[in-house]
């Protein structure tokens, strides 16, 4: 592992897969095919993506001009903040799997993550600039951030939308139909996981009550 | 084992961020004035108004109390009471800060009208030139009479298609304009403001409030019987509760009891402005609607949005509103936003009852409580003065002294957004764009901000007018220069007659 690091080609190859990002956001289709099937996306890329997209995210509450974000500091938990894009996106990528698997989608689990990262690339690549630009407006311009807020949102769904297309081989129809059936996916996930934590919680509280229950007749 | 800890490490970290979002701030002790910021939360703030003296009838030199009085009118120095209960009007002139004299008190008129009597009285209004207007509710009539309680005319019921000629007259509230036009809210007429010519012609409805509904209770509607249908609530507009005229000639309507739903989308308003088109022209830019608390949780068995039962209008434009339900005033500057907020419902001094009417002489206010018959007079402390001061300045156009005495409120109240929007303003007619902006940044005021910044730019974009074409220049001309050399070099070196 540390000696795969010293190489010269890994990062070659690092860098390389990340800037494939760049193409992929303008050759969807082409771009998340080879992505996986010419192997040339990284984990190490795809990780890169997504930290700088939860990154941005956080310096978006500090950085942005007031006149489009007030945030409420007192409110803000950095974690749960981080949370409420990392987590969909995991009950996403589990979703996904979970049932392309049983319809002959192709893609794996770990290729299912990385075509999602790389399909999260607009959000950094036009939020930065717009973060900045954000200072040097007035209201009456507000529009053109708005707009070109909405853009790359949309952009990195359109691309989300391909990326899987591409990874699992379906078709338009089949794609769509499993994107919205995995976040049907997602509900049953988070379902099941307040069933978890409100079992375990009894289930403490059980054998917490009746430790307190011993040492009362001890 | 490793995949355990990071299993266990996964769910532990989950359990942290489904845990976080339950801590509560605790209850605190509030101060008696307050205000509401940016964000809508409550900011303690200095006593704007203090109480000077409850006055109840005694207090006056009266031998009968007030029975549950429900007007009151202040022209200059003189104040009318309207002692409902009683059938008298009580005419008492203030003389000092704390001086009042009755002048006089009376319940008949003069002159060539059946009914000579005052009858349950519940508002007056008094011209410039001294004519009373009078609702005398229990005889079914506005009556006018002149300075020495003769008999002028009267205000009978409105003659139009939409009302009953057998209903009774319940006049409750009136305004007269300065062309002698009357202006009144009557019980059980909900098209809006009875209007009359000065001759006392019915002359129309105006300013009726917007109807309200619900969608879904329309949906209902369209499918239930004719005897459901009559058993539902009808859409009805509200009608208004009391109304003011300002020294302008707007009046100003007050409307409580709305529905909660519909004062929270704004289909509802609380107080509205009316021209002489009926319309509404509140200015409402402040965060929040002008409809008083924000919270109406239950708390001390008070429930709901603040029902607002009187309104008066200061001479520099900021109007105040007399909420029954907890007992509370709000002030409110043109822009509408919150100026303070401050009162309850109880006891003690500066505390009410059942509050029914509130006016003002000067920057003083005077509250009048219909259970408790007294009269409640507040004088502005120093913070309030203050506050005034720098509104007055402003709207004087004398901006320096304006942003100054901003400058001494925020000394006072560090918490009130005012007065950074305040100094903000003052400073953005100064021209000092910078500072400005950073005092707007600081209570998130865009608007300004962009004029101030917008202005900045400008100033900036001129004074860097040549860095900027330079900056330019350098990045189109490098770039270029440096491909012509390149190609100049490649031609040389490909070109024949170097060639050896």
């Amino acid at each position: 592992m540390i000696a795969a690091l010293k190489k010269k080609e890994t990062f070659q190859k690092y860098l390389k897969s990340l800037r494939f990002a760049l193409y992929c956001t303008t050759h969807p289709l082409d771009g998340f095919w080879d992505l996986t099937h010419e192997k040339r996306g990284t984990y190490a890329a795809a990780n890169t993506i997504l930290i700088l997209t939860l990154l941005i995210r956080v310096m978006k509450l500090r950085y942005t001009s007031f006149i489009f974000m007030t945030v409420y500091w007192e409110d803000i938990n950095i974690f749960l903040y981080i949370a409420s894009i990392a987590f969909p996106l995991a009950m996403f990528v589990v979703g996904n799997w979970g049932l392309t698997t049983l319809f002959d989608g192709k893609g794996r689990l770990g290729q299912v993550y990385m075509a999602s990262c790389y399909a999260l690339t607009p959000y950094p690549l036009m939020q930065f600039p717009l973060m900045i630009f954000s200072n040097f407006v007035t209201v009456d311009e507000a529009e053109f951030y708005s707009a070109l807020s909405a853009i790359s949102l949309v952009w990195a769904a359109l691309l989300f939308v391909a990326a899987m297309g591409q990874i699992h081989e379906f078709n338009m129809g089949k794609n769509i139909l499993f994107i919205f059936a995995s976040l049907f996916a997602m509900l049953v996930i988070v379902f099941i996981l307040l069933l978890f934590f409100s079992m375990i919680s009894q289930g403490i509280a059980y054998f917490i009550s009746l430790a307190k229950e011993i040492m009362f007749r001890l | 084992m490793k995949r355990i800890i990071r299993t266990i490490g996964a769910l532990a970290l989950g359990a942290v961020v489904l845990a976080a979002p339950s801590m509560s701030a605790s209850a605190m002790e509030r101060s008696y004035t307050y205000n509401y910021d940016y964000w809508g939360d409550v900011q303690d703030s200095p006593d704007f108004y203090t109480v000077t003296k409850v006055y109840t009838a005694p207090d006056f030199g009266l031998d009968l109390n007030f029975s549950s009085p429900e007007g009151m009118f202040i022209r200059d120095n003189m104040i009318y009471i309207c002692d409902t209960g009683n059938n008298r009007i009580v005419q008492i002139e203030r003389t000092g800060t704390e001086q009042f004299e009755v002048v006089r008190i009376f319940d008949t008129m003069q002159g060539n009208t059946d009914v000579k009597n005052i009858s349950g009285p519940t508002d007056i209004y008094v011209s410039e030139e001294g004519d009373i207007y009078i609702c005398d509710k229990g005889n079914a009539r506005i009556v006018k009479m002149d300075s020495n309680l003769n008999y002028i005319l009267q205000f009978d019921l409105p003659v139009d298609s939409t009302v009953s000629a057998e209903s009774t007259f319940q006049p409750s509230k009136l305004v007269v304009d300065t062309a002698g036009r009357v202006y009144c809210i009557a019980t059980s007429i909900n098209q809006g403001l009875c209007k009359y010519e000065s001759d006392g012609t019915f002359s129309g409805f105006v300013g009726a409030t917007p109807v309200t509904y619900d969608w879904m209770d329309y949906i209902w509607k369209k499918f239930a019987t004719q005897e459901q249908r009559q058993r539902m609530v009808s859409f009805v507009p509200t009608a208004y509760d009391n109304i003011y005229m300002d020294q302008e000639g707007f009046i100003y309507a007050c409307a409580g009891g709305q529905d909660e739903a519909d004062l929270d989308s704004g289909a509802a308003d609380a107080v509205r402005k009316l021209n002489l088109m009926g319309s509404d022209i509140l200015v409402q830019n402040g965060e929040y609607p002008v409809y008083g608390d924000l919270y109406w949780g239950e708390g001390g068995g008070y429930e709901g949005p603040s029902y607002f039962t009187d309104v008066t209008v200061l001479d520099n434009d900021i109007y105040i509103c007399l909420d029954k339900n907890r007992g509370r005033c709000f002030g409110y500057d043109d822009q509408g936003k919150t100026v303070f907020c401050f009162g309850g419902n109880g006891n003690m001094d500066g505390y009410f009852r059942r509050p029914t009417a509130i006016d003002h002489m000067g920057h003083d206010l005077m509250v009048l409580d219909s259970l408790d018959c007294s009269i409640t007079l507040f004088t502005p402390t120093e913070f309030g003065e203050l506050v005034y001061q720098a509104i007055e300045q402003f709207d004087a156009g004398d901006y320096n002294a304006s942003g100054d005495s901003w400058r001494d409120v925020m000394e006072l109240d560090g918490n009130y957004d005012l007065a950074y929007i305040g100094i903000g303003r003052s400073l953005l007619r100064q021209e000092e764009y910078h500072e400005a902006m950073d005092y707007f940044e600081l209570k998130y005021d865009d608007e300004n901000y962009s004029k101030a910044y917008k202005q900045y730019r400008k100033e900036w974009v001129e004074d860097h007018i040549v860095v900027i074409v330079i900056v330019i220049l350098v990045l189109f001309l490098v770039p270029l220069s440096i491909g012509r050399i390149k190609r100049i070099r490649h031609e040389i070196d490909i070109a024949d007659i170097f060639r050896v």
